[in-house]
């Protein structure tokens, strides 16, 4: 679905990404750990051309997506919900989820119905505006978004920053729950035990390179990323 | 007293439409457009032309489209629309990712450039305007009420209306609003934000050259140079209601309308002074609130 070769990329010089190559197949979810400014942010801002690739090569669904706008990207199904969420905070919640139905064709009235379902608290709550929301129900609008835009893969950018530990694990499940569909995802994430807990595979990015890969358990049990990642010595 | 109201109303609706567009703009690129002053002078010059079946250029004239006003108006209105929309391309396009200080003065050149063309193009000076609107005075509350006084606010309210439901409630006027919130998340969510800063220069274009028809119709003259005054007193009115607030923008026409024309009409030496009233009251009201009537305190994100 999503592959990613040799990207660099970086602001004013300064190279953040150094050769970057990743992979998420079909139905998969791909965790990328690593810490504060391995490049995490940088990685999925490039991929979604928010950030241009000074070299390499990003390629979705088989067709080469390095130098496409973000919106087209977009459009296509490739779903960033980025860092801190950024719901529009001066739209209600219906809103924000319409907003990112923009041209797009039909099935958004099966879709609305399928996030109030799945995010039972935006529907109660569909005509406030979204800066009266608490964190986690943040996270939600930002999670309902991007499936009101039709996603093929989505990327999620530490879907839990900043979230008490209860409601953090609430999103992951329903990060869970959202993937039962197929849509595979690539997760970032600081918390790297629970997004190695919800992933079949992983890649840790350490400054600005792939430092190590594999599977889930695998990289769940090395010492390597107990000691850098889980905290354990 | 009603009489002075209601000019106050009708002047004001045309402060308010001009307001809207510098809003409407600078909510989504955080820029002031100054060429707005000239587009609000094209609008006018364009329906006139419509008006008498000619454009001159500079020593000669071609014919144009021979008609009424109500077509004129549409004419000049969609004039101006293009007009804005081109400027935006040619001059601040290729700009975008210049600071924005850089913008703001191709603005100023826009302006100085239009304005230029147009004295040399269209001649120097005040051309006469006609009434599009004849017919005897109306009382209303002890007040004659010229009919062009009440076409003028019903075509203000009603453009007013069906823009704040088009902002508020279409695919494009979330789009618009979403850009403005947040110009890479509304990328990330499909929207093409290019596409929606064209919509908006030529939304805002089109309401410049509209008051600007609607003045010129007032006044009965153009003049290359006629855009000016208005034009600024246009940008405090949005200041004053919040900038990046549309109905904002447009109460804060009104209220700029209203007090010229009471500080015209009752301060002694008034009608010589009121731009300096205009000017002074709403420095006292952005002291005592920065952000403007509606606006919201801004919080600049590092």
């Amino acid at each position: 679905m999503l592959r990613v070769s040799d990207l660099r990329a970086g602001y004013a010089g300064i190279e953040v990404l150094k050769g970057v190559s990743l992979e998420v197949g079909p139905g998969e979810i791909v965790a990328l750990i690593g810490a504060n400014g391995a490049g995490k942010t940088t990685l999925l801002r490039t991929i979604s051309g928010l950030i241009k690739a000074s070299d390499g090569r990003v390629e979705f669904d088989g067709a080469d997506a390095t130098s496409r706008p973000t919106e087209a990207l977009a459009r296509a199904g490739l779903v960033h919900v980025p860092e801190g969420r950024n719901v529009f905070p001066r739209m209600t919640v219906r809103e924000n989820l319409l907003v990112a139905t923009w041209r797009r064709g039909s099935g958004v009235s099966e879709d609305l119905d399928r996030t109030s379902k799945l995010f039972p608290i935006l529907d109660q709550r569909r005509n406030q505006q979204a800066y009266t929301l608490s964190g986690g129900e943040q996270q939600m609008l930002a999670l309902g978004r991007a499936i009101m835009r039709d996603p093929r893969l989505l990327m999620l950018d530490e879907p839990s920053m900043g979230l008490a530990p209860l409601v953090a694990s609430e999103v992951f499940d329903l990060i869970g729950k959202l993937h039962q569909g197929g849509t595979p995802v690539l997760l970032v994430e600081q918390n790297a035990k629970s997004a190695l807990r919800l992933a079949s595979r992983a890649y840790v990015l350490v400054n600005g390179s792939i430092a190590a890969e594999g599977s889930a358990d695998e990289l769940l049990s090395s010492d390597m990323i107990k000691r850098a990642y889980l905290g354990e010595n | 007293m009603t009489q002075y109201l209601i000019n106050g109303l009708m002047l004001g609706g045309i402060y308010g439409l001009m307001a809207v567009a510098y809003s409407l703009v600078y909510g989504v690129l955080g820029l002031v457009n100054f060429a707005f002053g000239e587009i609000f002078m094209f609008g006018a010059f364009i329906a006139l032309f419509a008006m008498n079946g000619q454009i001159p250029l500079v020593d000669t004239s071609i014919g144009f489209i021979d008609v009424g006003f109500p077509i004129a108006l549409l004419v000049g209105v969609a004039a101006a629309g293009l007009l804005g929309v081109l400027v935006e391309r040619v001059a601040y396009k290729p700009l975008r990712k210049a600071p924005i200080l850089t913008m703001l003065i191709a603005t100023i050149a826009a302006s100085l450039t239009l304005r230029s063309a147009a004295q040399i193009v269209f001649g120097d000076g005040e051309q006469p305007f006609p009434n599009p609107v004849s017919g005897n005075g109306i009382e209303i509350l002890g007040a004659t009420v010229q009919p062009l006084d009440l076409v003028i606010m019903a075509i203000g309210l009603a453009v007013m209306i069906v823009l704040s439901l088009g902002i508020g409630r279409t695919p494009l006027g979330r789009a618009i609003r979403a850009t403005a919130q947040d110009a890479d998340t509304a990328r990330l969510m499909g929207i093409s934000v290019d596409r929606v800063i064209v919509w908006t220069f030529l939304i805002g274009s089109a309401l410049a050259g509209l008051a600007g028809i609607l003045y010129a119709s007032k006044y009965q003259f153009v003049d290359p140079t006629m855009g000016f005054v208005p034009s600024l007193k246009a940008l405090v009115a949005a200041v004053v209601g919040g900038i990046g607030n549309v109905p904002g923008a447009f109460v804060g026409g009104i209220l700029i309308g209203l007090i010229e024309a009471l500080a015209g009409g009752y301060i002694p030496g008034g009608s010589a002074w009121r731009d300096v009233i205009v000017f002074v009251a709403l420095g006292a009201m952005l002291w005592i609130r920065p952000q403007g009537l509606f606006g919201v305190r801004v919080v600049e994100r590092a």
